[in-house]
């Protein structure tokens, strides 16, 4: 086929050739992500050599003192206690926040059609929770609540309460815009189409991100009750800070655990319902 | 008598996109006609003015004595009521069943509170069966509708809107997404629910030699103006030529 003496094909003149225009971008990527390393690295007195080289001495250090020994399982019932409450109270503040967000977010989707204003506002509103991160709440909000287990639910609440609201807009304008159409032309009422359109269309992926959702916060929950001297975090605080590793060390194995008997419960549920 | 009246209407998206320009036609009830034009021409947005889908920008739509562009959220909801539409992408509940699709079209006539709840009286529920029965889709009755093929889809779609007891049904290219045999089932149905139960249609085709099949009278649309509106004898081959733009040769579908 591709010979020499063979006419070349016509190619498109005057336009920059698509196959320069990806070499161009790739080089720009490239580049750009090295600059960027290079900088903060720089600027963060990061030295890269050692950080990888550190990387063997902190997992000595982590085999040498992080194992629970005989003393650390007679902590369990209250190790396992808190993890529970923990691990409930994640699941509380998540589906608080879930249902916040779901009639919050049928404010904003573009498919209920109400006000533009308004949605704008939705989105501006659930992005400010959003990028807020949970534990700057939960400093923020240790001002006014104190050392407390509130402290923590509204630290969460609103870091999901954004999260959600964002996602939900965005799972309801995907799956639902179509049918939402037809049912208004069948001169059904806004609160009918959320009931009989919306929910039923989105339910599966609303139920998938709440799992998830569970899933971070009893992560995050953790590190927030460092904070607030609550949960199981304030326990591993407190073997922590009295050097009581091999105990901090089964509160770390038991909330991983914790964190994956999760995970495979809501993978579970999503096959079943998706 | 005219059920539907459009006077000199025009419609102009975000300030810029002119699609209808100085639209003018009246459809008497029972009759059953067809918007043939090129993509773009603005057949979609014919209907959606009828249904206040969207909003025309100028002119009079009058439709069973309301005027559609003064009506208040009330006055729509009893104008949509009147009015089926059926989607080129059947716009279905996909994740419900068939039967409760087909009560969507109830929702209309109901207080907020039942509709809410998804609560319908036995005669909807019956009529509803009777219906389905009519279209060969008692056994896919209690299935989800996304195990439907789109043939079947398209039934439902069908079936939805006559539970609404329409006087107008608008179809916006019911057939688009479908094979010849299902798009022929489809077209019969329609055809066959204008004849039995008097209901006026409005369809959006893009398929000449259907519409001229079924069809007694066609408009034709170009550029967001009616380039031809009578009988569907009288449809030369030049005027089809011009509606779509183009000379003899050019169109795939056999206009000979
Ligand atoms: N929601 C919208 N916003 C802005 N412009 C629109 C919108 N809907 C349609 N238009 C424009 O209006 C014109 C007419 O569109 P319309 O959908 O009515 O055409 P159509 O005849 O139905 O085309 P097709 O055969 O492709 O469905 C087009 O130029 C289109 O780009
Ligand atoms: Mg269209």
């Amino acid at each position: 086929m591709l010979d020499e003496t063979m006419k070349k094909a016509p190619r498109p003149q005057n336009q920059t050739s698509v196959f320069v225009k990806r070499k161009r971008t790739f080089t720009i990527v490239f580049v750009s992500v090295f600059a960027l390393f290079t900088v903060s690295a720089v600027v963060t007195n990061y030295d890269v050599i050692k950080g990888f080289e550190s990387i063997p001495q902190s997992i000595v250090w982590i085999a040498k003192n992080f194992v629970p020994n005989a003393q650390a399982w007679e902590k369990l019932p209250k190790i396992l206690e808190k993890l529970i409450e923990t691990a409930l109270l994640s699941i509380a503040v998540t589906v608080c926040a879930a249902v916040c967000a779901f009639f919050f977010s049928l404010l904003g989707t573009r498919t209920t059609k109400v006000n533009p204003w308004i949605s704008r506002l939705v989105r501006i509103v659930a992005a400010f929770f959003r990028n807020v991160p949970d534990v700057v709440w939960a400093i923020l909000l240790l001002f006014s609540f104190g050392q407390n287990i509130l402290t923590g639910f509204f630290a969460l609440f609103f870091a999901t309460f954004g999260m959600l609201t964002r996602t939900f807009i965005e799972t309801i304008d995907e799956v639902s815009s179509s049918c939402v159409e037809a049912l208004h032309a069948t001169g059904a009422t806004p609160l009918q189409t959320v009931f009989q359109g919306i929910i039923p269309s989105s339910v599966p992926e609303i139920i998938s991100w709440v799992m998830y959702m569970i899933e971070t916060n009893i992560r995050s929950s953790t590190l927030i009750g460092i904070l607030t001297a609550t949960g199981i975090g304030a326990l591993f605080d407190l073997y922590y800070k009295r050097m009581d590793y091999s105990a901090a060390s089964l509160v770390v194995i038991l909330t991983v655990i914790l964190v994956i008997v999760i995970e495979i419960i809501s993978n579970q549920i999503r096959k079943v319902i998706m | 008598m005219p059920i539907l009246e459009f006077r000199n209407v025009d419609k102009i998206y975000n300030k810029m996109t002119q699609a209808l320009t100085d639209v003018s036609f009246t459809v008497d009830e029972g009759e059953f006609v067809t918007i043939i034009g090129p993509s773009g021409s603005g057949k979609s947005t014919i209907l959606r003015c009828i249904n206040r889908l969207v909003d025309a920008t100028k002119g009079e739509i009058v439709f069973d004595g309301h005027n559609i562009n003064r009506a208040d959220k009330k006055e729509i909801r009893q104008i949509r009521k009147k009015t089926g539409m059926i989607f080129q992408h059947y716009n279905l509940v996909d994740r419900l069943s068939v039967i409760e699709n087909v009560l969507h079209g109830r929702l209309g006539h109901k207080s907020t509170i039942s509709g809410v709840a998804g609560h319908y009286s036995e005669r909807e529920k019956e009529n509803a069966f009777i219906i389905l029965e009519k279209l060969g889709l008692t056994e896919q009755a209690y299935k989800r509708c996304d195990e439907l093929s789109g043939g079947q889809k398209q039934r439902v779609g069908i079936a939805r809107s006559i539970m609404q007891e329409p006087r107008l049904i608008l179809c916006d290219e019911p057939i688009a997404s479908l094979d010849p045999s299902s798009s022929k089932i489809i077209m019969d149905h329609l055809s066959n629910i204008n004849q039995t139960m008097g209901i006026t249609c409005i369809l959006n085709l893009h398929q000449v030699d259907v519409a001229t099949k079924y069809s007694k009278r066609i408009i034709g649309l170009t550029q967001g103006r009616i380039v031809y509106d009578g009988p569907t004898e009288d449809l030369a081959k030049e005027t089809i030529y011009e509606i779509y733009q183009s000379s003899e040769g050019e169109l795939i579908t056999d206009v000979g």
